[in-house]
């Protein structure tokens, strides 16, 4: 145990601390310590793309972050991306636009689409093919992951303006 | 009393509808748990040690070492002394451990000695092959016309007659399955009972094979498996990697997640076999093939199978056909079934060749396809009804222009192809059980698992429809063996058998439900069915009563009702009767690049996909399926493949850094049509899975060669295959 330390973070809002040891990843600690497993694995080695989460706002693949540099960090992962019980737009129009199959990707590409909204509101489809080009999908099609995507957006922007 | 058959085309409630999937909600906010997701307290790793070598026999193995190590608690030896390594990364011994880190510094504990043997990985090269003494012959036939002739003199005949003969060469390398999710499992040991939550395409059918390694039966393991991060035909097997989890599961009396590494997982899970051809081709002057006489060959790894003779050449059936298999049996892990096995490998190495008849006679090639059509059977007329449909889409006739005769702009040229495919999916054996509740419940059980193919979902609109409720008020209870055992879910055979079985128990209950609700509404169970929420008089929507009123009637114990598909023989095609499933479907896909001649780099323009699949009761999850199927498509047209080294044996690749796959901004445009005359929706249900996986080679191909004027000889068709065909002189 010596070895171990204690992290302190804010994830998904709330602030949690967890011991862990200097070779583990952020991937590492949210499933099998913290067992949230939304956040996927597909290679650990930062390819797929599935295992993304936000670090104080930005996207990182959690396979390739040490957990220990997460003190003080904001996290957020696929679990903290529904507030209040409602699903954020991006998650509704995955829903509905048939953007998953088996779905093992898609909290990654639900993340990396929040991460690109935040970002640029009104994305062009080049912007959105270039911005998830990291990651991957074995079975749905990205054509609908890109409907998707814009679909949101549009719904993102169509609230900011109503509101 | 309610009829078991389909509504007639347009009068369904749900199926055929826009329908979102039941489970992704759950797949959407991070709480579908996959096998891999399942933590139980006090769990142990597993991992596994792989051997470095092609092809070795064990010498010596200790595994004291890692035993000993702190925080290793068990190691499994999966090979013993005097075993034989037959490929690159099999794997030797597994360790289990309290975390990953002991497990690793476990399993470079492990001492193996080797005695390092040859090996020979190289499919491409029959030659090479046959000196190696690594080929057996895999069958030859001859079909002629005229049957008496002797073969050679009349090959050299039709060669001599024919207004273009040539020679060409075709091939598709292997690509693996890469499943997101790689293959494993968590296993709880519970006394005598044993769960595997396994990822797996086959909850019926894995716990015998767990049971019996471990000393159980199969009543005492349980298989679950909620959710699945892909299988595409490589997980119907509880494999060594399932058995050796429940083993160390037993063994410790904990639970254990072994999970392969993704390098472990293409090494070992699965990889469709190679596919190449030499072939001289015959045809007349508007393009009809008269003669076919092509040598195939190809691997499926260690016992040397190639691409099954039937699909050479593919769809199409020349009245003159002389075919030579050959396998080679290499150090290379075996092949598994993906999706729509041989068909797309077949596909890719002969309508290529049927597009070259286009390109040397300077004909369209949707010309020659057509007149070729002939030769494909009763499907003739869909085929063509279907081409007409994809050209109208990909706007043919405007863009076409002969092969290698298209303007250029700067280094950029631009093509059409196009293909033709068929496949079964006809249903495979399926039990369900419908329960309806007093409160008006209802729940249905399957055996099944759905791949995110949207089974799930099916079978929820199936009792809907059946029931005449909505899709919400049904309880989907699947991915689990303790349920009422179906298929395993590959080859297309998932949705036909689960729609059968669910629609025969669905009408059973509700049959139970309508005699006892027939004396409130003071008519006979015949005269009543289930509409919109209600129990009524047939047409009478004066006479009726809500569904919770119908089902107060049915006493204390829920009415339960059992409905079961058994495969029988295919209906002919001219068959009329009524049916619930069907078997073989026809498709058409086209395709549209730009090559840039300076880099060799091909991106796709546009795709299109016309399918025809009987009903579809779920439109939604049915295109998806298609624009997914075009996308692996496109994978291994332009993208993936295994790379064997020579002179190691290993497999270079087997990780996503060097594995390339198409990612979003490689796909362009999809264009997905489904055919559904009547006279197909009265077919009733047929999978879906793998007909649209199987065109996109060839008509890739196709496109690039219109594009370029030469034939880029094997797919996947990287800048350097295409640089080397464009400085070559095909
Ligand atoms: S698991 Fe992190 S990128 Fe693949
Ligand atoms: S939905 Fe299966 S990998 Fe994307």
């Amino acid at each position: 145990m010596s070895n171990k330390h204690v992290i302190s973070l804010e994830l998904n809002g709330d602030a949690v601390e967890f011991l862990c040891e200097p070779r583990q990843t952020l991937l590492e600690v949210l499933r099998d310590i913290l067992h949230l497993t939304g956040t996927k694995e597909g290679c650990s080695n930062g390819n797929c793309g599935a295992c993304t989460v936000l670090f104080n706002g930005r996207p990182v693949v959690s396979c390739l972050v040490l957990a220990m540099e997460c003190e003080d960090a904001k996290i957020r992962t696929i679990e903290g991306v529904a507030c209040d019980g409602a699903l954020d737009e991006i998650q509704n129009a995955f829903l509905e636009g048939a953007a998953l199959q088996c779905g093992i990707c898609t909290p990654g590409f639900i993340v990396q689409a929040q991460a690109l909204l935040d970002e640029n509101p009104n994305p062009s489809e080049d912007e959105i093919r270039f911005y998830l080009a990291g990651n991957l999908c074995r079975c749905t099609g990205y054509d609908k992951i890109v409907r998707a995507v814009q679909a949101a957006a549009e719904q993102r922007r169509a609230a900011t303006t109503a509101g | 009393m309610a009829e078991v058959f389909w509504p007639p085309q347009g009068s369904a409630s749900l199926l055929g509808g826009e329908h979102n999937r039941i489970d992704g909600l759950a797949k959407c906010i991070g709480s579908a748990k996959y096998a891999y997701d399942v933590v139980p307290d006090n769990m142990l790793v597993a991992s596994a040690l792989s051997c470095p070598h092609a092809h070795a026999t064990i010498r010596a193995i200790d595994l004291n070492a890692a035993r000993n190590m702190a925080g290793v608690v068990a190691v499994e030896p999966l090979k013993k002394e005097g075993d034989e390594i037959r490929w690159e990364g099999d794997l030797v011994a597994v360790v289990a451990g309290e975390t990953e880190a002991a497990v690793a510094e476990g399993l470079a504990a492990i001492k193996i000695e080797y005695e390092v043997l040859d090996h020979f990985v190289d499919d491409t090269d029959l030659d090479a092959a046959t000196e190696a003494n690594v080929t057996r012959p895999a069958g030859r036939n001859t079909q002629l016309q005229n049957r008496d002739e002797d073969a050679d003199q009349e090959f050299e005949r039709l060669f001599n007659e024919a207004a273009v003969t040539f020679e060409g060469h075709y091939g598709i390398n292997v690509i693996t399955h890469m499943c997101l999710e790689t293959h494993g499992s968590t296993c709880e040991s519970q006394g005598d009972k044993l769960v595997s939550h396994l990822s797996t395409q086959n909850v019926s059918g894995t716990p015998g094979q767990i049971a019996g390694p471990i000393g159980l039966t199969a009543q005492d393991v349980t298989v679950h498996c909620d959710y699945i991060g892909g299988g595409f035909g490589s997980k119907f097997a509880a494999d060594a990697w399932g058995v050796t989890c429940a083993q160390l599961a037993r063994n410790t009396g904990r639970p254990v997640k072994y999970m392969l590494t993704r390098s472990q997982e293409l090494k070992n899970a699965g990889n469709r076999p190679s596919g190449f051809l030499r072939a001289k081709i015959a045809a007349d002057k508007d393009g009809f093939v008269t003669a076919w006489d092509s040598a195939h060959w190809g691997t499926n790894g260690t016992s040397g199978a190639p691409v099954s003779q039937g699909v050479i050449p593919y769809v199409f059936n020349p009245p003159n056909r002389r075919r030579v298999a050959t396998g080679i049996r290499t150090n290379t892990s075996p092949a598994r079934a993906w999706r729509a096995p041989n068909h797309p490998q077949g596909c890719a190495i002969t309508q290529t060749a049927y597009d070259d008849v286009a390109r040397h006679l300077g004909l369209d090639s949707y010309d020659v396809f057509l007149r070729n059509l002939s030769t494909v059977g009763e499907r003739a007329p869909i085929y063509e009804d279907q081409m007409k449909l994809a050209a109208k889409l990909m706007d043919w006739k405007a863009k076409w222009h002969p092969h290698g005769k298209g303007g250029q702009d700067g280094s950029v040229v631009s093509g059409l192809g196009m293909a033709i495919h068929t496949w079964g999916g006809g249903p495979h054996a399926s039990r369900a059980t419908c329960k309806i509740h007093p409160d008006g419940g209802v729940e249905i059980f399957l055996g099944s698992q759905d791949l995110g193919t949207g089974t799930r979902t099916v079978i929820g609109l199936v009792v809907a429809e059946t029931l005449g409720l909505e899709l919400e008020q049904v309880s989907v209870q699947i991915g689990l063996s303790e349920y009422p055992s179906s298929g395993p879910s590959g080859g297309s055979t998932t949705v036909g058998g689960v729609s059968e079985s669910t629609r025969r128990a669905a009408t059973a209950a509700l049959n139970l439900l309508l005699t006892k609700v027939a004396p409130r509404l003071e008519a006979d169970a015949n005269q009543l069915e289930a509409v919109g929420g209600k129990i009524q008089i047939q047409g009478n929507q004066n006479r009726n009563i809500s569904w919770k009123e119908a089902c107060g009637q049915i006493g204390i114990s829920p009415i339960e009702a059992q409905g079961e598909y058994a495969p029988r023989v295919t209906y002919p095609r001219n068959y009329d009767g009524k049916r619930l499933t069907d078997n073989g479907v026809a498709g058409v896909q086209m395709a549209e690049v730009a090559v840039d001649t300076e880099t060799g780099v091909v991106k796709m323009k546009k795709f299109v996909a016309v399918q025809d699949i009987g009903l579809i009761i779920n439109r939604k999850t049915a295109r998806s399926q298609i624009y997914g199927a075009a996308i692996m498509g496109i994978a291994y047209a332009l993208f993936e493949e295994r790379i064997m080294d020579k002179a190691t044996g290993a497999f270079v690749n087997a990780e996503l850094a060097d594995y390339k796959l198409p990612r979003l901004g490689d796909t362009g445009e999809i264009v997905v049509e489904l055919y559904e005359p009547e006279s197909e929706y009265n077919r009733g249900v047929i999978g879906l899975g793998e007909p649209p996986v199987i065109s996109p080679g060839a008509a890739i191909s196709n496109a690039v060669c219109n594009a370029l004027g030469k034939r880029v000889s094997v797919l996947p068709i990287t800048p350097q295959r295409v640089l080397e065909a464009i400085s070559g002189g095909a």
